[in-house]
């Protein structure tokens, strides 16, 4: 029983970074493989959005809450790492930022081009 | 890992692979919307409540309506073409097996003793009390001990407002052949939805007040000046929606909301330099008044207000920008 | 006295639950797009009320309570109204409600 249990408690404690990869690769897909324009930023969100998960589970401590003062600070009391939560703070809005560049490059290019696949642009990059 | 967290990292997982496999495109944004707000229960399960708001806020809100606003002036399908490339394939899958074995090597979710607890966070927790006496740690360490990071935030989203501007310029050109009725029935936005314009119209100030709330009490509760500026902006993007684009073009001009986000980094700046001059470093807020717990206290309020304000400012004008334009 | 409000808010949440899971089972088997909306709006409305209600009475009588309150109210304006505008928008696409089979006789004739 002691190596299924330990192995149950391994998988429960790392299924938050096994799950940062899974998004990481369905991102990392869907920016590399699809050629529409506008899905690949939402392939770019949804790999920003792993990385926030990795840092965020990483400041996760067992019995803490929330890194606020709740009236005197008391002793002892544990909380949880403040550190990464600064750095996502505004990376997010840095993200949606790069997102909104990203999507209002896609416009132009569809009123230049007259489509947002990869495969057109690219086609009459060639023929121009 | 309680269940509440597994449910939410599964949903997270399935709302990812369909927003990335959908054909049609709206479809995708709103799973794009549904992953964000998952994330933000997420983000709020493991101890982060002000990344939650600021998630929420900005992907399951600005982000959403940035999407369909793009969308709306693009296409709606996608073209799927049949060709299968194995080089992408194969980079995917190397990448996912080595960050599996080395994902062994971390320590367990919740670990006390893992290193990144070890050496500069637990200064961070027993000094913020003597140094600058706030509640809200994450905060203190945002505006006061890493202000010097975040005034690098804040020109960089200064310079996406810019570079959208540059792209998609002030005045949109105006292809549209439509006149009269049909022109005024196109930019009325959701007129005649008489239910949607009354309930909606109830609901901006109160958005508004709660932007302002997140903005000021930023010290004693979660907040601060990142989530209150996608706050105010959706805000301003509901108003946008509800009435026409035009008329929130009108209300806030973009030239105006240019100026109020060079402001706020200004004003960032500024503060940075007062302390300067009065003798201190660059962004030590403790010689901007002789106390310094008072000086600490009010440099991390006009910060925060410099901070909501550009952030306001440039997501407002990305929204002008997108949804004034006239499709093609 | 704390029995009671214990007894009251489990009572309140497993019938908010029981709700939910009966505005689930509707939207996924109703046939067609209005009746799925109507399957949904139980969710919204009656399962809302109920679970917001339990967690109010399980908070007591602090600040928590007021905010739980004032989710309640923002959550009975916006939700209602999103049905609408869904079925408002279906209904303006063209696109028609599935009849029963006397009601399509006598459209037909």
């Amino acid at each position: 029983m002691t190596p299924t249990s330990n192995l149950v408690v391994t998988a429960l404690g790392l299924l938050n970074y096994w799950v940062y990869i899974f998004l990481l690769c369905v991102g990392l897909y869907a920016v590399l493989v699809k050629g529409n324009y506008v899905k690949r930023m939402i392939g770019l969100g949804i790999f920003q959005s792993a990385v926030f998960l990795l840092y965020i589970s990483m400041d996760k401590v067992d019995g803490g809450t929330g890194p606020i003062f709740q009236g005197e600070p008391v002793a002892g009391q544990i909380f949880s790492n403040p550190l990464p939560q600064v750095l996502i703070l505004t990376a997010i809005v840095v993200g949606i930022a790069v997102t909104a560049l990203g999507l209002a490059l896609a416009i132009r290019i569809k009123e230049e081009y007259g489509s947002i696949e990869e495969a057109d642009t690219q086609r009459m990059d060639r023929e121009a | 890992m309680t269940f509440l967290g597994f449910f939410t990292l599964a949903f997270v997982a399935i709302s990812a692979v369909l927003a990335v496999t959908s054909r049609n495109l709206f479809e995708s944004s709103v799973w794009l919307g549904i992953f964000s707000l998952m994330m933000a229960a997420n983000f709020f399960i493991l101890d982060a409540p002000d990344v939650a708001i600021t998630e929420a806020a900005v992907g399951a809100g600005v982000s959403t309506v940035l999407f369909l606003g793009a969308l709306a002036l693009t296409a709606e399908h996608e073209h799927v073409k049949e060709k299968f490339r194995w080089l992408p394939v194969v980079v995917m899958s190397v990448l996912g097996v080595v960050l599996l074995v080395v994902s062994f090597e971390q320590p367990l979710l919740g670990d006390y003793t893992a290193p990144v607890h070890q050496h500069v966070a637990p200064w961070y927790l027993s000094e913020t009390p003597r140094l600058i006496d706030i509640p809200n740690i994450v905060t203190a360490i945002l505006a006061s001990f890493r202000g010097y990071d975040t005034l690098g935030e804040v020109i960089v989203v200064f310079t996406a407002g810019i570079g959208v501007i540059s792209v998609l310029g002030f005045r949109p050109k105006s292809k549209s052949t439509l006149r009269g009725s049909s022109l005024a029935q196109r930019v009325r936005g959701v007129q005649h939805h008489a239910v949607l314009r009354v309930v909606g119209k109830l609901l901006i100030p109160v958005l508004m007040l709660f932007a302002l709330v997140v903005q000021f009490h930023g010290k004693y509760t979660p907040g601060g000046g990142f989530s209150a500026g996608a706050l105010f902006a959706a805000a301003v993007m509901l108003y946008g929606i509800l009435e026409g684009a035009d008329k929130s073009a009108k209300a806030l001009p973009q030239l105006v909301m240019l100026r109020l986000a060079a402001l706020g980094a200004t004003i960032y700046s500024g503060v940075g330099l007062v302390a300067f001059f009065k003798g201190g470093n660059f962004l030590n807020y403790s010689v901007l008044v002789t106390d310094p717990l008072a000086g600490q206290y009010l440099g991390i309020l006009l910060i925060e207000f410099g901070v909501g304000l550009t952030v306001t400012a440039v997501l407002i004008m990305i929204f002008n920008a997108i949804a004034n334009r006239d499709s093609y | 006295m704390s029995l009671a409000y214990d007894i009251a808010t489990w009572a309140c949440l497993g019938a908010g639950a029981f709700f939910v899971l009966v505005g689930g089972i509707g939207a996924l088997r109703m046939p067609d797009l209005y009746t799925r909306l109507h399957a949904a709006s139980v969710t919204e409305t009656l399962g809302t009320l109920l679970i917001v209600a339990g967690l109010m009475l399980h908070s007591g009588g602090q600040l928590a309570t007021f905010k739980l309150f004032a989710i309640l109210v923002f959550l009975l304006f916006t939700s209602p109204i999103s049905g609408y505008a869904l079925a408002n928008t279906a209904q303006a696409s063209g696109l028609k409600p599935l009849l029963g089979p006397q009601n399509q006789k006598a459209r037909q004739q």
